[in-house]
């Protein structure tokens, strides 16, 4: 937009060359555009097509009989229904255990100053580099030690330690933003750290606290890989891992169910992505890494 | 530190023992197993022995290891660092010149494969790529005739899927990089008769080089651990042809029960991160300071 404001200024300096290249430019740059828009929604198409043919292959092609058979199909209890729960609790579970713990730590750290914060902070951002895919086979092994596998809330403490780092970051940097004075005010009336931190500094960040928790919900939501390899009743699975044992075995027959499948299970972390990127100019994943 | 100042940190201390207990002691865990013949099954899952430094020497007379770890330097490569970084940066440019509707529509589309499941991401990827799928459609509609691209070119799918896949990450950064680069330099430039490439190459990127490094190490890291995508579009195969590392500690470690050999190839991968940790931590540091 600045762009635009600034053209006049520009063309009265050189008036029909440089306004005829700024065409030429914008025009170059909007061609080049959309041909890689198409390209990053062409795999896309395929998903939205198939999940309203209930003919579907593998090929991309406009549905003859297009109708809802393949959701139908798909909405059942033990389809759908459970492992969808199942993913709430896990994602939700996550988010709550990684939120309470982030906001705890990220208190001390914004609001007093201490030897102990840089390289407690450094340290954490070094764990946001350890490939978890890696980590996961130690903690395989050790959690058949602890006899944890299988087990809901064993996952539910490990998912929220892999995005803790994180969120301990994002969550300080919002916390850093809330005001000092109000809380001194506080405290002057005889409110410790903690009574403080529940009755003004988390009100006032309510916002950030919200982009914390659906960043790490996002991602629980969609993890695969630590589920399939902690859980292994199908009563406790999460769809991304129902959804792999399933069309694995039926796969060969049922490519519009699992469109259909998939398209539902995408839905809740299109709707959260939706909320926060409105909020925070969609780069809020990013926010707590770069911010430093 | 006095009693009351010691007791401020104490809300930190949750934080701490999840910290210790499900990121410090599995790596250090895995450290100590990759010098045993630890299974999952038989008689060396009761009772591992010690083995010293046999499953790393076992790596360099491993006929899969080496072309593994080449098959992992090639991904990251092409896949992350030429990839994702210079087409995230090459769209971010695009929406400087292009600005309006068009951008942020493009940018939805982009933003689109990167926040999906990466299990849905990872099925519509294989689709595209499949015998009968779109990008054999597309193909056709030249008379070029396709190939199920899964097992003739199965690196250069999981390539491509994965710049699909991660593309957003970069152009986010390089988007609100370029938004702080100022508007007058650039336009200083133009009066004095820079050319287009120019003005990138001697002015806008020595400016966001920070945002370029660190974008660098995050998707270097991210691609690295890459594991759903290529289990879902090829499972490593065939015939290894696009195993990489993570996928072959979980098929060491899992398909066959050698807890200790996967334990050393993710020892590997760890100590790949940590390295490139502690130069994300001092690039961080450097920028504060």
């Amino acid at each position: 937009m600045t762009s635009l404001r600034r053209a006049p200024l520009l063309a009265g300096k050189r008036p029909t060359a440089m306004a005829g290249g700024r065409f030429r430019v914008r025009l170059a740059a909007n061609a080049a555009l959309a041909v890689i828009g198409v390209c990053f929604v062409l795999p896309l198409a395929w998903l939205l097509l198939a999940s309203v043919d209930p003919h579907a292959g593998y090929e991309t092609r406009w549905p003859q009989s297009p109708s809802f058979a393949n959701f139908a199909a798909v909405l059942t209890p033990g389809l759908l229904f459970q492992p969808l729960v199942n993913s709430f609790l896990l994602s939700a579970g996550t988010a709550v255990v990684n939120l309470a713990a982030a906001v705890l730590a990220a208190y001390p750290l914004s609001r007093y100053q201490s030897r102990f914060n840089k390289p407690f902070l450094y340290a954490i951002l070094f764990g946001t580099s350890l490939p978890v895919t890696a980590i996961m086979v130690p903690v395989y092994g050790l959690f058949v030690q602890l006899q944890l596998l299988d087990s809901m809330p064993a996952t539910i403490f490990f998912m929220a330690t892999t995005t803790l780092p994180m969120a301990i970051w994002m969550t300080k940097n919002f916390m850093d933003s809330v005001p000092l004075e109000l809380e001194e005010a506080a405290w002057m009336d005889g409110a410790s750290g903690l009574a403080s931190l529940r009755r003004i500094v988390l009100p006032l960040m309510r916002q950030g606290l919200g982009v914390v928790f659906i960043f790490v919900f996002i991602q629980a939501w969609g993890n695969f890989f630590v589920p399939f390899i902690l859980l292994w009743s199908t009563s406790k699975q999460p769809a991304a891992v129902s959804v792999f044992s399933f069309f694995g075995q039926h796969g060969a027959i049922a490519y519009g169910e699992l469109a259909a499948f998939s398209i539902l299970y995408s839905v809740p972390v299109l709707i959260l992505y939706t909320v926060v990127a409105r909020g925070s100019g969609s780069a809020f994943a990013l926010s707590g890494a770069m911010k430093g | 530190m006095s009693l009351r100042r010691r007791l401020r940190l104490l809300p930190v201390v949750p934080s701490i023992l999840l910290l210790a207990l499900f990121m410090v002691a599995p790596v250090a865990w895995s450290f100590y197993a990759s010098f045993t013949n630890a299974a999952l099954s038989g008689k060396a899952a009761l009772n591992p022995q010690w083995v010293g430094l046999d499953n790393y020497a076992r790596m360099l007379t491993d006929s899969v290891f080496p072309l593994s770890a080449w098959l992992t330097v090639v991904f990251v490569a092409v896949s992350a660092i030429l990839g994702q970084n210079a087409l995230g940066l090459v769209i971010a440019l695009l929406m400087t010149r292009s600005g309006g509707a068009l951008g942020s529509l493009v940018g939805t589309a982009v933003v689109a494969s990167w926040i999906l499941p990466e299990i849905v991401a990872a099925f519509a990827a294989y689709a595209y790529f499949s015998q009968d799928g779109t990008l054999n459609q597309l193909l056709g509609m030249f008379g070029v005739q396709g190939t199920n691209w899964l097992y003739a070119f199965p690196m250069a799918a999981i390539v491509l899927a994965n710049i699909w896949r991660g593309t957003a990450f970069s152009m986010l950064v390089y988007r609100a990089a370029l938004s702080q680069v100022p508007r007058d330099i650039s336009e200083a430039a133009l009066m004095d008769g820079a050319r287009g490439w120019q003005r990138l190459a001697f002015i806008t990127l020595p400016i966001i080089r920070g945002s370029i490094a660190t974008n660098l190490m995050l998707i270097t890291l991210q691609t690295l651990a890459v594991f759903t995508l290529i289990w879902v579009m090829t499972a490593g195969g065939p015939s290894n042809a696009s195993t990489t590392l993570p996928v072959l500690a979980y098929q060491e470690a899992f398909k066959l029960g050698d807890i200790g050999y996967g334990t050393a190839i993710a020892s590997v991968l760890i100590l790949i991160g940590m390295v490139f940790g502690a130069v994300y931590v001092r690039l961080i540091r450097g920028a504060k300071s």
